[in-house]
């Protein structure tokens, strides 16, 4: 399978991984700090639950979405149970064309009438 | 926080080692912002739905993983399932057959308590009763709460559609409701119905009713005319019902005489008690033991020696009935262990072969309880297909099987798929899958884990390569104790049909015409139907002779009677009966029955003329072994006879047992209306040719003799012969198929531990020829294993053979238990069995190459 297939494969995202993957793309984070990011970018209007979290990541690193890192803060904020989260190119390019899907659907949405035209 | 480590108990392990002091983590940190009832809301229900999506993750996994692996390796798969679903088939159709004939309740009321009694006298345990005798222990016994009569009756149906022969049964107006049923429409008989000259009643079966009758609703009330006697019908049995048999299709009340009660020898009823709540059968039994000592010294000439035999309806089953079910279920029994063991051998070495897989997803973290999960899940989903292939074969087999349910178990119903046993074989399967799937598993996992990756395919052979040859050698044992035991039946089967029947069975049509009293009581009439038909049956163009008699020979094998010898010895113990037969002249020539003394049967053989007798060959030297038997005489059936003629022996009571002496007699030689029971029905005809085709041409003169005359049981004698080993057919066939299977499966096992064996020392044998070993020692090495592993399961299992041969030993027809062309026969098949699964592994063994085998490690 190329890349393109595996990538394809895998869309459309759930919602859920989706965020993680934003979450993950500026920063290396921890489960908790994931929750939180996403809870802060959508103004608290998404909240994942810790199974859902935990079970999307498991399945994120069978994928090869994201990686666990070894890098970990300076030890006085570091908390030895946490485990650090990161975004592979894979999971970068998987974000991508999750981003160009969801942009043709939203133009095709547009010349439908179901969305005012961009401002 | 205790509380939340319970709740994440729930996911699955791996999960929780992966992720579970993360969440208890977040847990915490949530606990310290959010209102308590509600974090706890929220967690209880994420937790509750996450587990169930975790676990159902997994599983769709391992599910996926299985049915890639599985068809990666279609041998594999395909043979353990096979394996498994023959097993659980055998089985379940085995045990069904036997449920149904051996434990499961008669459908009656208090089944428990119902019993069959019996007269006995020395040489026959189990003899109907005559009327005066069963009114006598009736009235004297307190154990029974009911007692009734009943007795097999003929009768011609006529006036709907063709005249049609109909098996029934007369019985007591007590008999149908002591077995608790209900009529399915109607009423049972009264005892007005059943008094000596009471206008006609019967009952019909539901079979009889839905086909000759068509189902109607309104049949109660219709008249039926049953051997010339106007019937009302009053009642339909449900379709559930049958009694005392699978073939009775009706019942009519017994309506005795007065003067039945005065023939104290005449002996044709079956007695159906119910004993009273709380007595005991042994009570029952001895209470009439008691009363039978008591009509003895009343009755010193006709009852003399007369006992009582008590039986439970249950029990009524023959001891050959029975075995026969016993051996089945030990023959599936055998193929179930075979199966099991042959499944766990093919888990344990695809197990083997798998080491290094395991050890790599080991290595790569999957953790213990994820590949024992895994194992499960590829053991579960083997058992699972197995099962349903099972079930197919169950059905297919049980119909198959059918034959073996003995005619005389009183109920209707066929055996069906029964679920209990379904289940049970499905859970042992599943066991002995789980069990080998998981063993393999915990081995792995419990390993550091780079010592499966380090040592290849190649470690901790040792111990599962014993394991293995142990599951051989017990299905190697398991495969002789069927062998010996399908050779032995086979034998006897053999045997059976070698015995000489003393009658010619090509070219002989027979069929039966019962003719109806009163229309016939009268001899002269009879007799006129007989030369009728017979006269113009040898007309016929093939037909060389053509006679009738009472009943075929093994079409009936009773009609015992007591014989008186003038100036015989009173002390002589040996039983004075014989088998009697009317017959027309030219019945032995027919069958042919050569004579060694004397004439036939002939024409002038007439009321008012000397009763004369054609006697057996063992008949006359019973009474007359230093003379000729010729002119001597006898009394049976309430005259003197002169014996006329001495013919060969032949087969009544069918070809496994001993017959009585034999005695036949004119058909013209007895008074109107005495013994109709004898009256001569069975038509036998020897023709050239397909004597078949002749069977129009009679139908046709039949009718002109007597247009409302019924024609039965049209078969060729060699059809009736045939039968006569059809069960014992049917069972060689049911035990050699188990024989079979097992042998293949034992080889396939041979096959495969040496065929490991062979791929885990390949080094070592690399190492013999590098040494100088030649390849003709090493195939003779690997073909050895193999007959070792047979030999040590040859050995237990003659012994096992010998011991299941000797249960059985009254199925074999006088074939020793321990007969031993059957056993060397077997013995060395096995051994065969055994070279032959090892050939392949032992050439592979031969040609391995040193040089590479030393390179590639």
């Amino acid at each position: 399978m190329s890349q393109h297939d595996e990538i394809e494969a895998l869309l459309p995202l759930q919602s859920a991984t989706f965020h993680i993957l934003m979450a993950l793309a500026d920063d290396d984070r921890h489960g908790y700090a994931i929750i939180q990011d996403v809870a802060e970018r959508t103004s608290g209007e998404l909240k994942l639950s810790p199974g859902t979290l935990y079970r999307s990541i498991q399945r994120m690193l069978e994928q090869g979405l994201i990686s666990e890192t070894r890098t970990r803060p300076a030890p006085e904020y570091d908390d030895e149970r946490r485990r650090y989260y990161r975004i592979t190119p894979f999971g970068v390019a998987v974000a991508k064309a999750e981003t160009s899907r969801l942009n043709q659907l939203l133009k095709l949405a547009r010349s439908r009438g179901f969305a005012p035209e961009r401002a | 926080m205790r509380a939340y480590r319970l709740l994440l108990m729930l996911y699955p392990v791996s999960f929780r080692n992966e992720y579970g002091a993360e969440m208890c983590a977040d847990f915490a940190q949530r606990a310290r912002s959010e209102s308590h009832v509600r974090l706890w809301l929220n967690v209880f229900i994420d937790t509750l739905f996450n587990a169930v999506a975790a676990h159902w993750d997994i599983l769709r996994q391992d599910l996926r993983y299985t049915w890639r692996t599985l068809r990666r390796s279609p041998g594999f798969a395909i043979t353990a399932v096979a394996v498994i679903g023959l097993g659980i088939g055998a089985n379940t159709a085995a045990f069904s057959i036997s449920d149904f004939v051996l434990l499961r309740p008669l459908p009656f009321r208090d089944a428990d308590r119902l019993v069959k009694i019996w007269a006995r006298v020395p040489e026959y345990p189990r003899l109907e009763m005559s009327p005066p005798n069963y009114r006598d222990w009736k009235s004297a016994s307190k154990s029974f709460e009911v007692m009734a009569s009943f007795h097999p009756v003929s009768n011609n149906l006529i006036g709907q559609g063709d005249p049609e022969r109909l098996d029934g049964t007369a019985t007591d107006a007590e008999l149908l409701p002591m077995l608790g049923v209900q009529p399915l429409m109607g009423r049972f008989f009264t005892p007005e119905d059943d008094r000596e000259g009471a206008p006609g009643t019967v009952i019909l079966s539901n079979s009889l009713w839905r086909t000759v009758f068509g189902g109607d609703a309104n049949v109660l009330g219709r008249k039926v005319i049953l051997d010339d006697e106007p019937y009302t019908v009053i009642g339909v049995m449900p379709a559930t019902f049958s009694f005392p048999n699978r073939q009775t299709e009706f019942w009519v009340p017994s309506r005795f005489t007065a003067q039945v009660f005065q023939e104290r020898d005449n002996t044709y009823l079956q007695v159906l008690g119910k004993l009273k709540p709380g007595v005991t059968i042994g009570a029952a039994r001895a209470e009439l033991g008691v009363v039978a000592v008591q009509l003895e010294k009343q009755y010193p000439k006709d009852n003399a020696h007369l006992g009582a035999t008590v039986l439970h309806l249950r029990d009524e089953l023959s001891q050959q009935s029975r075995l026969l079910l016993y051996a089945l279920c030990g023959a599936a029994l055998c193929v179930l262990l075979i199966a099991c063991a042959n499944v766990a051998n093919l888990l344990l070495a695809r197990a083997l072969a798998r080491q290094k897989e395991l050890a790599v997803r080991a290595a790569l973290g999957a953790g213990r309880e994820r590949m024992i999960r895994q194992m499960l899940t590829e053991s579960l989903m083997l058992a699972a297909f197995g099962g349903t292939l099972g079930v197919l074969f169950a059905i297919v087999a049980i119909p198959l099987l059918n034959l073996l349910v003995p005619i005389a178990l009183p109920t209707s119903e066929m055996p069906s798929l029964d679920l209990r046993i379904l289940l049970f074989a499905a859970v042992l399967t599943t066991i002995t899958g789980v069990v080998f799937g998981i063993i393999p598993a915990l081995r792995v996992s419990g390993r550091s884990d780079l010592v499966g990756l380090r040592e290849g395919v190649r470690s901790g052979g040792a111990k599962k390569e014993r394991l293995r040859s142990a599951l051989v050698i017990a299905e190697v044992m398991a495969s002789v104790v069927l062998l010996v035991s399908s050779g032995l039946l086979l034998r006897a089967l053999w045997k059976v049909q070698s015995t000489d029947p003393g009658i010619r069975t090509e070219g002989v049509l027979t069929l039966r015409t019962t003719l109806p009293l009163p229309k016939y009581e009268q001899v002269a009439k009879r007799t006129a139907f007989y030369d009728h038909v017979l006269g113009e049956v040898r007309q016929l163009p093939s037909v060389k002779s053509a006679a009738y008699i009472s009943f075929l020979p093994m079409v009936m094998r009773g009609g015992i009677w007591p014989i008186v010898v003038a100036g015989d010895q009173p002390n002589d113990q040996r039983p004075k009966t014989a088998s009697l037969r009317y017959v027309t002249p030219d019945f032995f020539a027919t069958l042919g029955i050569p004579f060694h003394a004397g004439r036939d049967i002939s024409e002038s053989d007439t009321v008012g003329r000397p009763s004369v007798a054609v006697v057996s060959d063992s008949f006359a030297k019973r009474y007359w072994p230093n003379e000729s038997a010729i002119g001597h005489r006898f009394n049976v059936a309430f005259d003197d006879r002169i014996i006329v003629g001495v013919v060969a022996d032949i087969r009544v009571r069918g070809l496994e047992r001993d017959s009585e002496p034999q005695v036949y007699l004119s058909s013209k030689q007895v008074a109107d209306g005495a013994v109709p029971f004898y009256a001569p029905k069975d038509l036998v005809i020897h023709a050239a040719g397909d004597v078949t085709s002749l069977v129009p041409a009679v139908r046709g003169i039949i009718r002109r003799a007597d247009p409302s005359q019924p024609i039965s049981n049209v078969r060729t004698l060699a059809e009736i012969v045939a039968d006569e080993t059809a069960t014992r057919e049917a069972q060689v066939r049911v035990l050699a198929i188990f024989a079979g299977v097992a042998f293949l499966l034992a080889a396939v096992g041979i096959y495969g531990v040496l065929s490991f064996m062979v791929s885990q020392r390949d080094r070592e044998i690399g190492v013999r020829m590098a040494l100088g070993a030649q390849a003709r020692d090493v195939f003779k090495m690997v073909l050895k294993q193999g007959v070792v592993l047979a030999t040590v399961g040859i050995v237990p299992g003659v012994l096992l053979a010998y011991a299941s041969a000797r249960g059985m030993e009254s199925l074999l027809a006088g074939v020793k238990p321990r007969d031993p062309v059957t056993f060397l026969v077997a013995t060395g098949v096995c051994l065969a069995m055994a070279m032959a699964g090892a050939v392949f592994p032992a050439l592979r063994a031969a040609s391995i190459d040193p040089v590479t085998v030393m390179r590639s490690e």
